[in-house]
């Protein structure tokens, strides 16, 4: 029975474990990536201290993570109430809303920036020319991390909303049945009956957004590559950067380790609920 | 029906309003594929006056898209048989065996799931240069079965929870070998899943960025999405064509999403809806 599960075991443990332990290793090393490693204590831990951009991505992680847990999150319970109450219309707008959430990233990204952010080409050009005076939002520092954050949101609430009606159609309609005819409302039978019905997966969902929200990079990389005036970096930007083009993978494993470190806590309660999960199932 | 109708006309609103936002940036895109530069730039919320098929072509090839599309497809394949050959086996042991161990391999499966590429990018690319392994779509295949099959194993394995036990049992008694029992009885009660598995792991092999972009940096060799990425910025003038471009690398995906939406939305839902 061992052999059945030694290809992937052995695939995963290569791939992921054995380098994400030299990862570790690599913190404590002054290393290129080509030469050889040579030890440095905790000097990267201390550059990183002392650089201003490495405290600037952290917080921006930090409103990445305030902004995910919220936006998306109402967002998407609303629109699934909205569609629990709309039988026909379900089936269309579930693939509608879900849709953006199966094209690439890359994609997206150029899509937002050509079409919608860019002040020669998009709808902010077509709003400049009709009363409205918005300059390009990812050419300010200021504004960059929300504009990519608006593109996340496009490609990721309507992923949500689909996930919490599915939980949502569990609920017994008997359940909501008996609130309609104690004369709740929208508002009533969202708060007393639908919110309380999906909890778990509503928990669920928010611990993985912790998790996700320590780890962005795809969209930040590829719309604004953490910038500008490094307006819009966040850990995972500022690990790559040292890797890649500056050629300090010790600063780039020890700005890793930081970042798995903010996401440990959530995976430690995201592992624990699916313990109990898996041990009610099996 | 659920509802008064005051709150029946905020939700249709509430859905019409979704429903166009999500689709205003796809329909954009479509539309301006279709477009010169100079009627992208004078108006991109108009229709196309004319339909510019010819922007397919010249970013057919000047993007070099073919190859880049076949290399696309190469992964993805390569990622689908190496994820289905060794997450299935791996799903039903974790299915049937109890005990510490096994509970550990479990557990120590759900822990990659959540672990980011970040933690395990940097070493590895480094290996892999050294090992001569950087530009080669096998290796990246590789690194994505990695990557997606502890999300096939979970899934699979909740099939192979729902197989009974007496089926395997009835197997032995008849003087099965356990290969024989997993290929001939157990196999065959999974195939739902594993066209989900296929789907969704295609999918994600696809439109793969970080990775694609790490490791193959000849233009000879790259996916159609690192291609995109390589060949546009944040400053690109040719805008009809490069979405010509970007509505070629999606329509695929598209096209399937159509076709087999039930396996796309369980599948990727699969695992976040609790009871």
């Amino acid at each position: 029975m061992w052999l059945f599960a030694l290809p992937a075991l052995l695939i995963n443990i290569c791939i992921i474990l054995v380098p994400a332990v030299l990862t570790f290793t690599a913190a404590f090393f002054i290393w290129d990536g080509v030469g050889m490693p040579v030890w440095a204590g905790l000097a990267n831990f201390q550059n990183m201290a002392a650089d201003p951009v490495f405290w600037s991505a952290l917080t921006n992680n930090f409103i990445w993570t305030a902004i995910f847990l919220t936006v998306p999150v109402c967002l998407a319970l609303v629109m699934a109430a909205a569609l629990l109450m709309a039988p026909k219309a379900r089936i269309v707008v579930q693939s509608i809303i879900f849709l953006p959430r199966i094209i690439a990233v890359a994609v997206t990204g150029r899509i937002f920036q050509g079409m919608i952010f860019s002040p020669a080409t998009g709808v902010v050009a077509w709003l400049n020319e009709h009363g409205f005076s918005i300059s390009d939002p990812l050419a300010d520092p200021d504004r960059s991390l929300y504009a990519v954050a608006a593109v996340d949101i496009w490609h990721w609430w309507g992923f949500l909303a689909v996930v919490f009606l599915a939980a949502m159609r569990q609920i017994s309609v008997d359940q909501i049945e008996a609130a309609r005819l104690d004369g709740a409302g929208f508002f009533a039978l969202f708060r007393y009956v639908l919110l309380p019905g999906i909890r778990p997966t509503l928990t669920l969902m928010l611990i993985l957004t912790v998790i996700w929200s320590f780890q962005v990079f795809e969209f930040i990389f590829i719309v604004t590559r953490g910038g500008p005036a490094y307006g819009s970096e966040v850990l995972a930007t500022f690990a790559y950067r040292h890797a890649f083009f500056e050629g300090d993978v010790g600063q780039a494993a020890a700005a890793a380790c930081v970042m798995s470190l903010f996401g440990l806590c959530a995976t430690a309660v995201y592992l624990w609920l699916q313990i109990t999960d898996d041990a009610q199932s099996t | 029906m659920i509802g008064d109708r005051w709150s029946r006309t905020f939700a249709l609103g509430l859905i019409g309003v979704a429903s166009f936002s999500s689709l205003l940036p796809i329909v954009l895109a479509v539309m301006n594929a279709l477009k010169t530069t100079v009627e992208i730039g004078s108006n991109p919320l108009a229709l196309p006056i004319q339909l510019h098929w010819e922007n397919f072509s010249s970013a057919w090839r000047n993007a070099q898209l073919g190859p880049s599309l076949l290399h696309s497809a190469e992964v993805a394949i390569l990622t689908i048989v190496m994820v289905c050959v060794t997450a299935t086996p791996c799903a039903y042991v974790l299915a049937r065996q109890k005990g510490k161990l096994w509970r550990f391999i479990t557990f120590y499966f759900m822990a990659t799931i959540t672990v980011p590429v970040q933690l395990y990018l940097y070493p590895l690319y480094f290996i892999f240069a050294k090992l001569g392994l950087v530009n080669s779509i096998p290796a990246v295949a590789l690194i994505y079965t990695a990557m997606f099959s502890p999300f096939a194993i979970f899934l699979l394995r909740t099939y192979a929870l729902a197989i009974p036990v007496a089926l395997e049992e009835a197997a032995q008694v008849d003087g099965a070998k356990p290969w024989q029992t997993f290929f001939y009885v157990i196999l065959p009660m999974m195939r739902p899943g594993l066209l989900t598995v296929a789907i969704i792991v295609g999918l994600n092999a696809w439109n793969e960025f970080v990775i694609a972009v790490t490791f193959l940096q000849n233009d000879s060799n790259v996916t159609a999405i690192v291609r995109f990425y390589n060949l546009t910025g944040q400053y690109s003038t040719d805008w009809g064509e490069m979405l010509a471009a970007a509505v070629t690398i999606v329509l695929p995906i598209v096209a399937i999403f159509v076709l087999l939406q039930r396996q796309f939305i369980d599948g990727m839902t699969s695992g976040a809806v609790k009871s």
